[in-house]
């Protein structure tokens, strides 16, 4: 595909926002983790099951003879995932400590760090969505009819790593980047909030949307499980699509775009 | 266009770095007293001014009888072995008393019986465990604003603190008592209770006999077991490490609404 110019694609707000809550999300996913680590396992309803059983996952250790395997109960289904979940580094712990912040056991650190990203992460999504709805960025994200149309073809050319470096984004990014951004993140600070024994005072009708304190935290595990889908994908699709050209993008703002009728 | 090797070798070194990446970058904060973590504390008093702006005092949820499917769950120290604590269980709490004293213009004590003898308040709510499990159950007891009222307390005051009979800890610098505190807001709150009952039964010494108290709008280790002493200040720097509770003395927030 023939180069063409160079444009001024991301705006300032935009590259800001990006930056930080990428390192928000980064802190609040592996604090996440370590806070999972407390209680491992997670339920359906208003309680967590003690006498009964009301959860979809668990994740345990279980002495084996001489060894401690990890198992890992997804609904009536379990597996052995010694190494990465239940056990590892011959230690009993769920997430192991490649994968949470602090490393080591700290729900008290890890609680301090979540909150702090957790407001970092508000502040910055009201400044974007401000700065988005002003500066009609928030258009980009909304798929037209005929960027629906297209669909079908977009995920042909996705699927064989072949990308157009347009002015706009595809269809593909605008539904991934919305339901990010629309869905996700403030399904994400909802469902935070709702685990908020304080904050079930103030807003009871928000607990009883979402079914319950432990449905609410099982849909903010979910949701999390969601993004780092979304990441990986991202990263892939970085990487695939040039990533000289995304980073300079994102960062300066500027993008080559593809020669016109290529 | 890129070709599959070179896109299966660059992702497979982002991957790598991104693990690499690792998650020791913050492990120097388990340290109590680190500049980065103290920057990062300042956002639980963000937490704690916005939810009493927005949360004023609203109740906590109120659930139904039949939502009590177990029994409670107790947590932390189930079973005090103090000697003056197994004194006063031995012969059904008779000789025990609670005394409210600090800030106060008139001191008081109460027998369990004359607690008992106070206006009840029965709720049926959900415990938070900062672990994060739940557990639904009904509390009876006398509001903690009825005990404050009669002690009257002094302009001065602004937190309640709570003294534990049980020993939590055995350290090189001597025993640790249990003890919490919340603000005077929280405390004259309707639904804050000194309760001696648990689902239509006595309150159980694994929950906290003869009296705990509820806070019904903040996490599980807020609501202090086994209560002897209730203690009206103006200030919680003198207690423990002075962060205000056992638990805010090894890195958990004092405040505790989320």
């Amino acid at each position: 595909m023939a180069q063409g110019p160079l444009i001024y694609r991301q705006r300032i707000w935009t590259r800001i926002t990006h930056g930080i809550w990428a390192v928000s999300l980064f802190f609040l996913l592996l604090t996440g983790l370590q806070i999972f680590n407390a209680f491992p396992s997670l339920h359906i309803g208003i309680e967590s099951g003690i006498d009964y059983d009301n959860s979809i996952l668990a994740i345990r250790a279980e002495q084996d003879g001489e060894v401690l395997r990890g198992i890992t109960r997804i609904g009536g289904w379990e597996v052995d995932t010694t190494g990465i979940l239940g056990v590892s580094g011959d230690a009993a712990r769920a997430f192991p400590a490649w994968a949470t912040i602090p490393s080591g056991q700290s729900l008290a650190l890890g609680r301090v760090i979540h909150f702090f990203f957790a407001w970092v992460l508000v502040i910055t999504l009201a400044v974007w969505a401000l700065a988005s709805l002003l500066n009609g960025h928030l258009r980009d994200l909304i798929p037209t009819i005929s960027d629906l149309r297209g669909l079908p073809r977009d995920i042909a050319n996705h699927a064989r790593l072949r990308f157009h470096h347009a002015r706009s984004y595809s269809v593909l990014q605008k539904l991934a980047y919305a339901s990010v951004l629309f869905v996700a993140l403030p399904l994400m600070i909802l469902t935070g909030l709702v685990m908020s024994p304080s904050f079930n005072a103030t807003a009871p009708w928000m607990l009883d949307l979402f079914g319950g304190r432990q449905t609410a935290r099982t849909v903010h595990f979910l949701v999390m499980v969601g993004l780092v889908g979304f990441f990986v994908i991202h990263m892939l699709m970085i990487l695939a699509a040039g990533p000289i050209n995304e980073l300079r993008s994102i960062i300066t703002g500027w993008y080559r775009i593809d020669k016109e009728g290529e | 266009m890129m070709d599959r090797r070179r896109f299966l070798t660059a992702a497979s070194l982002g991957g790598s770095a991104l693990v690499l990446s690792g998650c020791k970058v913050l492990d120097g904060l388990t340290k109590g007293d680190h500049p980065l973590r103290n920057v990062m504390e300042a956002a639980n008093g963000l937490t704690y001014r916005t939810q009493r702006l927005l949360g004023g005092d609203a109740l906590a949820p109120e659930f139904a009888q039949s939502d009590i499917r177990q029994g409670q769950k107790p947590n932390g120290t189930i079973n005090p072995d103090d000697a003056d604590y197994q004194d006063f269980a031995a012969s059904g709490f008779a000789d025990w008393r609670l005394r409210v004293v600090g800030a106060v213009e008139v001191p008081q004590e109460y027998s369990l019986a004359a607690l008992q003898a106070m206006p009840a308040r029965t709720q049926i709510t959900r415990h938070d465990c900062v672990e994060g499990w739940s557990c639904v159950a009904k509390w009876t007891g006398v509001q903690l604003s009825r005990v404050l009222d009669a002690a009257r307390p002094k302009a001065e005051a602004r937190f309640v603190v709570f003294h534990c009979m049980d020993t939590i800890e055995r350290s090189l610098s001597g025993l640790v008592k249990y003890y919490e505190s919340i603000d005077m807001r929280d405390a004259v709150h309707p639904q804050t209770i000194l309760a001696y009952g648990l689902n239509d039964a006595a309150l159980p010494v694994a929950n906290g006999a003869p009296l705990r108290v509820r806070v019904e709008r903040q996490l599980g280790y807020k609501m202090a077991k086994y209560l002897h002493k209730i203690e009206v200040v103006a200030g919680v720097e003198g207690f423990g490490d002075g962060n205000g509770s056992y638990w805010a003395d090894r890195g958990y927030d004092w405040y505790a609404g989320i």
